[in-house]
């Protein structure tokens, strides 16, 4: 296993930029003046119970939400005041993973991921994107899945087919939405390596939500905890596993 | 710098500000702004749609799967209705003609029948029943199941790759089905009158093509491409903006079918009033 170095990041230069950041749904308050930096280089974990607004957090940073208050700057640029040209353009450069997969149910595992490279990575030849998608289902431990359809998948393997569908464009920053959830603890463990092996390769900024300590602890620099739409505590993985407090510790058993 | 708000977006914000006026006025009007927001949203959804129709990526690969889909799957069902349509009505009209020593009119009737109304209305329905559906309940799975959010924070046009190609697809097939079902009638129509009578296929047809013209052809077929464009509309705008949960799903699919046929029917009737003016 590997662990994380905290000391490469760079904690001057925000990638990710959230400020006072409220989100409602039906005036029910889901995020409440939200505050948060991704730095670059960062693996950032966000824990949370469920329902305490962790996915409406990261669909507002790629817009998928419109936020009801707050700012968001990705890469320098608002979010919330860019046109759709620009929009489109940020997308680009984030990788999102949908906790539920998104994977094209009419399409199969290659077609899946050809859809996206061919329309990110305009300049590709045909032997190029065979083999970089042949590379990252190998990364991914599914080489033989290529010319599956999503409902032969079990649910595990979908969920590393999109986490391959996701890392195939090579983004500069990658939101998972708790990619090791629902997997068994080897599988678990070879994802959360990936995660890291894509962040040291490709010098991606990450904000993982999961409930998976040990994911976790392989991946952290920094902690974050959601709590009733705040931000209720932040810090290093070892600050989190000592803190005594009621809401933290059964995250921690 | 201009704003951009997303369609699917769109749909709550639109409902979102009028639940926000209706709070200040009078609790009454709380159905009446939810059904303005619901129209709001419906132009909104057409005007997207015709933006992003003569953008300059065209998917061209979908629009012709689309097409296949819609038309060639479309074929057996279409063939069926079209050819008993045909029959059922030249063995119904052909004891009255009797009665008045009029069955050498048989075939014009009949012909005339299908090609003004049974079988565009007849096909229509049908089609809002298998292709309206079918756009309502992929396109209400893809939007619960996120797939439409993951085109778009890949940066790719749901809009355009999903809604346009299906729309177009549809306008472009139902008339052919429409045509081939009319073709199918009359053929089916040749088979009646040769249930009691004896007709040859020969005089059949030459009786047939005699008594239509340019007249009842036109309206009938322009018709035809409203039927084909409010069906793939309704499809997608009901599947495109499901809610969530599977429940949406079926509803989506349920709310496609009604609303599409009873729009053919509506426009029917307004397409009989302005060909009766104009013609
Ligand atoms: N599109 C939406 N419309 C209405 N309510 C929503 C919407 N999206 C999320 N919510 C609500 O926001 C709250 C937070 O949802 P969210 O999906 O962010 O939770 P989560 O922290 O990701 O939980 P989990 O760990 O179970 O995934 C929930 O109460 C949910 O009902
Ligand atoms: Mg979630």
């Amino acid at each position: 296993m590997t662990t994380p170095s905290p000391n490469k990041i760079h904690r001057t230069e925000a990638v990710v930029e959230i400020n006072n950041l409220s989100k409602s749904f039906d005036n029910q308050p889901v995020l409440n003046d939200v505050c948060l930096q991704l730095f670059k280089g960062e693996n950032l974990v966000v824990l949370g119970k469920s329902g305490s607004g962790k996915s409406v957090l990261i669909k507002c940073i790629v817009r998928l939400l419109n936020p009801d208050g707050g700012s968001i700057h990705v890469l320098g640029q608002d979010i919330t005041s860019v046109n759709r040209d620009e929009l489109n353009d940020l997308r680009k450069k984030i990788g999102f993973l949908f906790q539920s997969g998104a994977l094209y149910d009419s399409m199969t595992v290659k077609q899946n991921m050809e859809f996206h490279l061919k329309r990110i990575k305009k300049n590709l030849t045909k032997k190029e994107i065979k083999e970089k998608i042949a590379e990252v289902l190998e990364n991914v431990g599914l080489p033989e899945a290529l010319n599956k359809m999503p409902a032969q998948l079990s649910g595990g393997m979908r969920k590393r087919i999109s986490l391959a569908r996701t890392i195939v464009v090579d983004p500069q920053i990658m939101l998972y939405d708790e990619p090791t959830t629902g997997l068994d603890p080897v599988t678990s463990d070879e994802i959360s390596t990936l995660i890291n092996q894509v962040q040291e390769k490709y010098k991606t900024s990450s904000i993982i939500i999961t409930h998976d300590i040990a994911c976790a602890r392989t991946n952290a620099n920094r902690v974050v905890m959601l709590q009733n739409g705040k931000i209720y505590m932040e810090g290093s993985i070892e600050m989190f596993e000592k803190s005594e407090d009621a809401i933290i510790k059964p995250f921690f058993i | 710098m201009k704003k951009f708000t997303p369609v699917i977006k769109a749909r709550g914000f639109a409902t979102q500000q009028s639940k926000r006026l209706s709070e200040k006025t009078l609790k009454k009007s709380q159905v009446a702004s939810i059904f303005f927001a619901e129209v709001a949203d419906v132009f909104l959804f057409i005007t997207v749609l015709i933006k992003e129709t003569f953008s300059r990526d065209f998917e061209f690969k979908e629009f012709f799967r689309q097409c296949f889909h819609i038309g060639y799957k479309s074929l057996p069902l279409v063939s069926v209705t079209g050819a008993i349509m045909g029959l059922v009505l030249t063995i119904q009209s052909r004891p009255v003609l009797v009665d008045f020593g009029a069955v050498s009119l048989l075939p014009g009737m009949v012909t005339v029948s299908i090609i003004r109304e049974m079988g565009p209305v007849i096909t229509a329905l049908i089609c809002a029943g298998k292709v309206g559906s079918g756009m309502g309940a992929e396109l209400g799975s893809m939007k619960v199941t996120e797939q439409i959010e993951a085109m778009e924070v890949s940066s790719i046009n749901p809009m355009r790759y999903l809604v346009v190609t299906r729309v177009l697809a549809a306008t472009l097939m139902i008339p052919i089905l429409i045509l081939y079902a009319d073709a199918l009638g009359i053929l089916g129509g040749w088979a009646g009158a040769n249930i009691k009578g004896n007709v040859s296929f020969v005089l059949f047809f030459s009786q047939a093509f005699a008594s239509i013209s340019f007249v009842d052809f036109l309206p009938a077929v322009a018709k035809s491409f409203f039927f084909g464009a409010v069906i793939g509309l309704v499809g997608c705008y009901k599947g495109y903006n499901a809610g969530r949960g599977t429940a949406s799903v079926g509803v989506a699919a349920n709310s496609a079918v009604v609303l599409a046929s009873l729009l053919v029917i509506v426009i029917d009737l307004i397409a009989v009033q302005i060909s009766d003016m104009i013609l």
